[in-house]
């Protein structure tokens, strides 16, 4: 019997949910015939076969999620032989209870069988490795916690993921949450109106992370609970995590458009008339942005968290774009975008919108990123701020071009200008370096044939 | 109030019985003239006669039916079958017909039967004599199944299963009958389908009935004494119905519970009360439902493997100790 695991797909996944099985119980299974597909944060991927037999049992069931490495298959090789532990607590558990399958004691036929097996010598619980918070990128193992523990955390809206479980197994009992339950606010009552304060505008706090999903019947503002897709979640978390990590700082420029506007015109007609696809302006400035940190190879930077002794330089400049797909947010990435012409990344560009709207974005084209372009221009947003990409160092929000007045001379004339703001990591990043690597951008924007040289 | 037996109590119960409704009589094998293999009928037979202590055949089926008759034309029955044991002889007449007769026939003739019977091992009476298949007659609607545990509910279920209109099984135990405890002086009949909360506490909540009963109070009265235990004992009393309500509340008040049966522990009544306790408290458990019972074989007629085959006290104190353990309460010896 062969454990098939949910597999990373993506740098970023933690866990994945099963979109579709493509094969049944019972079904034979051939090598490299799609077995199921699996939505990751970034999209929906076909997971194939690498193992040959009989799709024996399906662990965990479409629509379900499961971290990486949990067991969500068992595949009948012929060898007769069971599974490892085909329990879904068993992804990454070190054997942490080498009794629970040993056969039972000499004294089982009487007493004390209960629905466990686990009072036979069992790890000392303190040290159990459930304790372990998930670290993004590692399994996360299924936590088991007692039925009691698991109302009082839906009611006190309790976090478990730091709670060491001191029962059999390293399940959390009443006994390892009594510190939180001693610092969570009551649950609500039963009934009632709800009590006044904005806190409670739900008829309970707001502190857990579904609160607001909860009950609705009372609240004037007749909200409906939407379930939240893995995109959507994944977005949140990293948002967050970002806002919260980076100390962040904000340099702002403008540039006159004119020279960019008018060469773009005069390309894009000679590219029209020889049969080749227009470029656009963010083309353009994908490439800028690449010459600019191939200039500044201090802002192509990732620094991996607190008091680290180091930080990562990279030697590749891979320009994340990010692109409002129906799901929600996704950044595609252009590798090298310094060593290719505008008419090449604008082809790329086109191509990985194409498949981040259709949600057949592999992880490789959406890992890898060392800066990133988000552009609301079309929007006509004359400039905004973005948060940055972890574990990117900066991101620039790029603004509309638009024709302003200027002073030229004495004169006031009318000009194209675009204003972009670079987010910078300031635990790596300097303002006086943002502001070089900004002036480097603004002088490739006002002299555009040095973009496409 | 008196300090009586369990075997004083039945007994008295069933004379002030039979002195208080002339329709009341018993039926059995020896009750009469020999006064009962356990002396629960002793001076009856003097007392009330031949027409009302009767002396039967060694044919169960038959005198099972005969007081089922009996009873659907009026009379109230208190028959005793010897042991339980013995009474798989009259299953037929006690499933098939005493169980179902009302409900079969539209209410016509209701069946006020008692079917007075020990269970019970530890009395080297071997395999076939020492069982406690309750379970048998728990298992059937139409039926209802009281186990006292003590003197003062021997009387007061008796009462409640003599004046009940259904047939009730009525489950005494061998170890019993020689128990002592204060038996109270009115004719008050306890409610069949009422469990007792024998003693309060909010660690853990034990659940037993008849022999097991006693031994669960033994044990929680032992640990508070020795560990500080806190322990809540539920005495069922009564197997069908079976009182859930009463299991739920004190298991959501301790968060985990200890079953205690004499009998085979697969399919048993153990499991159906940890059945319930997951229906109705799941979300208060803190621990899985554990469950003490006999070892899996037919009872050992030799001293020592019998007493190894029958639940202990120390299975029981065990089983205490990892549950506590499971949820945090570590005690001594775990």
């Amino acid at each position: 019997m062969i454990e098939i695991k949910m597999p990373r797909l993506s740098d970023t996944m933690t866990e994945g949910a099963i979109s579709t099985w493509r094969k049944r119980p019972g079904d034979t299974i051939t090598l490299g015939e799609p077995l199921v597909e699996i939505e990751t944060d970034k999209a929906v991927m076909e997971y194939e076969a690498y193992q040959a037999g009989t799709l024996a049992q399906i662990l965990v069931p479409e629509g379900q999620t499961a971290g990486i490495g949990a067991p969500i298959a068992l595949i009948d090789d012929g060898t007769g032989t069971p599974a490892p532990a085909a329990s879904a607590s068993a992804s990454s558990a070190p054997s942490a209870q080498p009794a629970a399958s040993a056969p039972p004691a000499d004294k089982s036929d009487k007493t004390d069988i209960s629905s466990e097996r686990i009072e036979a010598p069992a790890p000392p619980p303190a040290s159990s490795p459930v304790a372990a918070a998930p670290q993004a990128g590692t399994p996360a193992p299924r936590r088991p916690a007692s039925p009691l523990v698991r109302k009082l955390a839906r009611e006190h809206h309790l976090d478990l993921s730091g709670v060491t479980g001191s029962g059999p197994g390293g399940r959390i009992i009443r006994a390892d949450i009594a510190p939180l339950l001693a610092d969570a606010p009551a649950p609500p009552p039963p009934s009632g109106p709800p009590p006044p304060g904005p806190e409670s505008a739900l008829g309970q706090p707001l502190a857990g992370p579904n609160a607001h999903l909860a009950r609705s019947g009372d609240d004037p503002r007749a909200p409906r609970a939407v379930p939240v897709g893995q995109v959507r979640r994944v977005i949140a978390r990293r948002m967050a995590e970002s806002a919260r990590e980076i100390p962040v700082f904000y340099v702002t420029a403008v540039a006159d458009a004119e020279e960019l506007m008018a060469l773009r015109a005069q390309l894009n007609e000679k590219l029209t008339a020889a049969g080749r696809a227009k470029v656009s302006v963010n083309d353009m400035l994908v490439r800028a942005c690449a010459l600019a940190l191939r200039e500044h190879p201090d802002v192509n930077v990732s620094y991996g968290g607190d008091d680290s002794d180091s930080m990562l330089v990279h030697d590749r400049v891979n320009i994340g774009v990010a692109v409002a797909a129906e799901s929600g947010l996704i950044v595609p990435v252009i590798n090298d975008a310094d060593t290719k012409t505008v008419s090449r990344i604008g082809e790329e560009a086109r191509h990985l919108v194409t498949l981040a709207n259709e949600r057949k974005l592999t992880p490789a084209q959406t890992s890898g990123g060392t800066f990133t372009i988000s552009n609301l221009g079309m929007y006509g947003v004359e400039e905004f701020t973005a948060i940055i990409n972890p574990p990117e160092a900066a991101i620039l929000a790029v603004g509309a071009t638009a024709r302003e007045p200027t002073v030229a001379g004495d004169e006031i004339v009318p000009r194209y200008r675009m204003r972009y703001t670079l987010s910078s990591d300031h635990r790596v990043i300097d303002g006086a370096l943002a502001a070089r690597f900004l002036q480097t951008l603004t002088a490739l924007i006002e002299s555009p044939w040095m973009i496409l040289a | 109030m008196s300090l009586i037996t369990y075997r004083q109590a039945l007994h008295d119960t069933l004379r002030a019985e039979m002195l208080r409704d002339e329709n009341v009589f018993l039926m059995g094998e020896e009750i009469g003239v020999f006064e009962g293999s356990y002396k629960i009928t002793a001076g009856l037979l003097a007392e009330f006669g031949e027409k009302r202590v009767r002396d039967t055949p060694i044919a169960e089926e038959g005198f099972a039916g005969a007081a089922i008759g009996a009873a659907m034309l009026g009379l109230r029955p208190v028959v005793e079958m010897m042991t339980i044991n013995f009474s798989m002889l009259a299953l037929d007449q006690i499933v098939n017909h005493a169980a179902k007769i009302y409900g079969m026939f539209g209410g016509q003739a209701r069946v006020p039967m008692v079917i007075r019977t020990p269970g019970g091992g530890g009395q080297q009476l071997g395999a076939t004599h020492s069982q406690n298949i309750e379970l048998y007659y728990s298992f059937v609607p139409g039926m209802k199944v009281v186990a006292p545990s003590t003197p003062a509910d021997a009387k007061a279920l008796l009462l409640a299963a003599i004046r009940d209109d259904d047939p009730v099984l009525f489950l005494e135990n061998l170890a019993l009958y020689n128990t002592k405890g204060e038996v109270p002086d009115d004719d008050t009949p306890a409610e069949i389908g009422r469990a007792a909360i024998t003693r309060s506490g909010t660690d853990l909540t034990l659940i037993g009935y008849s022999r097991m009963a006693n031994v669960a109070s033994g044990v929680a009265a032992e640990l508070a004494d020795s560990d500080g235990l806190d322990i809540e004992v539920v005495d069922l009393r009564s197997l069908r119905p079976l009182d859930r309500d009463t299991i739920i509340s004190s298991v959501r008040k301790t968060h985990a519970a200890v079953v205690l049966e004499d009998d085979w522990l697969t399919y048993g009544i153990g499991a159906e009360v940890a059945a319930s306790i997951s229906d109705g408290a799941f979300d208060d458990l803190d621990a899985p439902v554990r469950r003490v019972a006999m070892a899996e074989v037919p009872m050992p007629y030799a001293k020592p493997l019998e007493t190894a085959a029958l639940p202990s006290k120390d299975d029981v104190v065990g089983a205490i100790r990892q549950t506590l353990a499971a949820v945090g309460r570590r005690t001594a010896g775990v």
